[in-house]
């Protein structure tokens, strides 16, 4: 690995050296290292460009990592990812991508990740994206999550791009199971003329399960955001989706949340709130000593921490 | 020492100019000076005016000689001023250590920080990671706000109405932290307030009525004409 992909695998997926636990790291479309260990299967697909990762029933506190770095400009990347979580696993998967394109054609990755999480079993998924590079190449990327709860099961999804990317459209869907939770974090900066849209579409089926949707996004000069959000309640359970969305300069964003009710005791509800940064939360900053440039920064740092 | 010339401000309502303050003139530079007067008589207006976030549209605003009536809210605060707000603000995401450090203008630590929150009797155990946020009570908030204000330690501290939302922490806590942050500046605290027990404390009490200064001097000067001032109309004192 040379200089600039170390420097993208620090940035995605925190990793300074080889990283403890299984892992599996591919760069400009190939594998460049991994490690299986003896409850965490790592195998490579036959039928298409990707991998299954099989997590042994009951496997406790482990971890995997399979970080994805591109720096060959003008490379488009479709990757399908299986995670299988056995019954009564907990572990942490962390996954990300970081594009560096120094050149003019248009870098695109799109990770097509499902997740087959069995009875009882944990899963802490951590994402990041990350682009870099001064080409005038574009850096897509356009992933892909797929969820499946089984009964008792839970996930809970970080997802983070804050710089660099061009070009996003994320799409996630769920079922969720009975007694089964899913919680979502996602935390967006878009700036220039980038692009990002999110849409979750979740189903929840079994009685007692839930569903907790929380984006938080800053829009800067003439960025676009879309958020959608799509939650089905089909059983006795709880969903919550909240857009909470800064906008600044010449930016738009917009928030479409639609709640379906299938169920007398769906208990539904959406929150969205999309304004510029209030007037008085610079003032006071500014009455302390920042200027108003310091000030701006330091509310968009906490909002999105 | 704070210098007010000719401030006069005025603000739009319906295409109407409303007067709200006008020709005020004053010499700041005692200990403790209480502003007060009724609703509307322009004393928030006049506090924000001299933090800089107003602009009179008349008048200069002088700090120790320096005519400050041009500068910016920043500037003003690096000059020396603070201001705290009668209703705090609230921030998603940063936390009451963040907000205390950028107001000490360093990276406070805990010991700091525990030293700040219990001048206003908050524990730093329970707060300091705490985020700014809806989570707080408008209570918490103000003592927070009290708290950024003494950490700044400046030689002019306003305090707009600090006693609003105040609860069990009495007022004589609230007093003993005026006098503690007067030690350790030696500057000049100018409290907005309606509260008889911090006008006690004052050296000199100023009373606005109707966007101008109506009297100004001690307690026992000023105290008679405060109860007589904004004679109501007959429909309501009729009722009273």
């Amino acid at each position: 690995m040379d200089a600039i992909q170390q420097s993208l695998l620090e940035q995605v997926a925190g990793l300074h050296e080889i990283p403890a636990g299984a892992y599996n790291i591919r760069a400009n479309g190939q594998m460049a290292a991994r490690n299986t260990t003896a409850n965490i299967d790592i195998i490579t697909k036959e039928d298409r460009s990707g991998i299954d990762i099989r997590i042994r029933p009951g496997t406790k506190s482990e971890s995997v990592h399979i970080p994805v770095v591109l720096s060959q400009s003008g490379l488009k990347e479709s990757v399908y990812n299986d995670f299988f979580v056995g019954e009564g696993a907990d572990v942490t998967i962390i996954a990300g991508c970081g594009i560096h394109n120094g050149g003019d054609a248009a870098s695109e990755h799109s990770g097509i990740h499902r997740f087959y999480v069995d009875k009882n079993a944990k899963v802490r998924y951590v994402e990041k994206h990350y682009g870099a590079g001064d080409g005038s190449g574009e850096r897509v990327m356009n992933p892909t999550t797929e969820i499946h709860l089984a009964a008792g099961a839970s996930l809970e999804m970080e997802t983070v791009q804050i710089k660099g990317i061009d070009s996003t459209k994320r799409v996630t869907s769920a079922e969720i199971e009975e007694g089964a939770s899913l919680v979502i974090r996602e935390k967006i900066m878009t700036h220039g003329r980038q692009y990002a849209e999110t849409d979750f579409s979740v189903d929840v089926k079994g009685d007692d399960s839930s569903v907790n949707l929380i984006s938080r996004s800053v829009a800067k000069e003439h960025s676009r955001q879309l958020f959608k959000s799509r939650i089905t309640g089909n059983s006795r359970c709880h969903g919550h989706s909240e857009c909470d969305a800064i906008i600044m300069d010449e930016a738009s964003v917009s928030a479409i949340p639609e709640l379906t009710a299938n169920n007398i005791d769906a208990n539904l509800i959406h929150e969205a709130a999309i304004g510029k940064i209030a007037g008085e939360q610079l003032m006071k900053l500014m009455t302390l000593g920042l200027t108003e440039k310091e000030a701006e920064e330091q509310i968009v740092n906490g909002f999105l921490k | 020492m704070l210098e007010l010339q000719g401030i006069c401000f005025s603000a739009e309502d319906e295409s109407r100019e409303v007067e709200i303050l006008n020709d005020i003139n004053l010499t700041i530079e005692d200990r403790f000076v209480a502003v007060t007067g009724p609703n509307g008589s322009g004393k928030s207006t006049l506090a924000k005016i001299i933090a800089g976030i107003l602009t009179p549209t008349a008048g200069r605003i002088l700090l120790d000689g320096v005519d400050i009536t041009d500068l910016s809210i920043t500037e003003r605060a690096n000059m020396g001023i603070s201001f705290a707000f009668q209703q705090p603000v609230r921030f998603k995401g940063i936390t009451v250590k963040e907000l205390l450090s950028i107001a000490a203008g360093k990276d406070a630590g805990i010991t700091e920080i525990c030293e700040m929150l219990s001048e206003v009797g908050l524990c730093a155990r329970d707060y300091v990671n705490r985020e700014v946020n809806a989570s707080l009570s408008g209570g918490e908030l103000k003592r927070i706000e009290i708290a950024m204000i003494m950490a700044r330690k400046t030689k002019v501290s306003i305090f707009d109405e600090p006693e609003a939302g105040i609860d069990l922490w009495s007022f004589q806590n609230l007093i003993r932290v005026f006098e503690k942050m007067h030690e350790e500046t030696k500057g000049t605290i100018l409290i907005i307030s309606h509260q008889e027990r911090i006008l006690n404390i004052a050296d000199r009490i100023i009373l606005l009525s109707d966007g101008r200064i109506s009297k100004t001097g001690s307690k026992e000067e000023v105290m008679p004409e405060l109860l007589g001032c904004g004679q109501p109309c007959k429909t309501l004192t009729d009722k009273m």
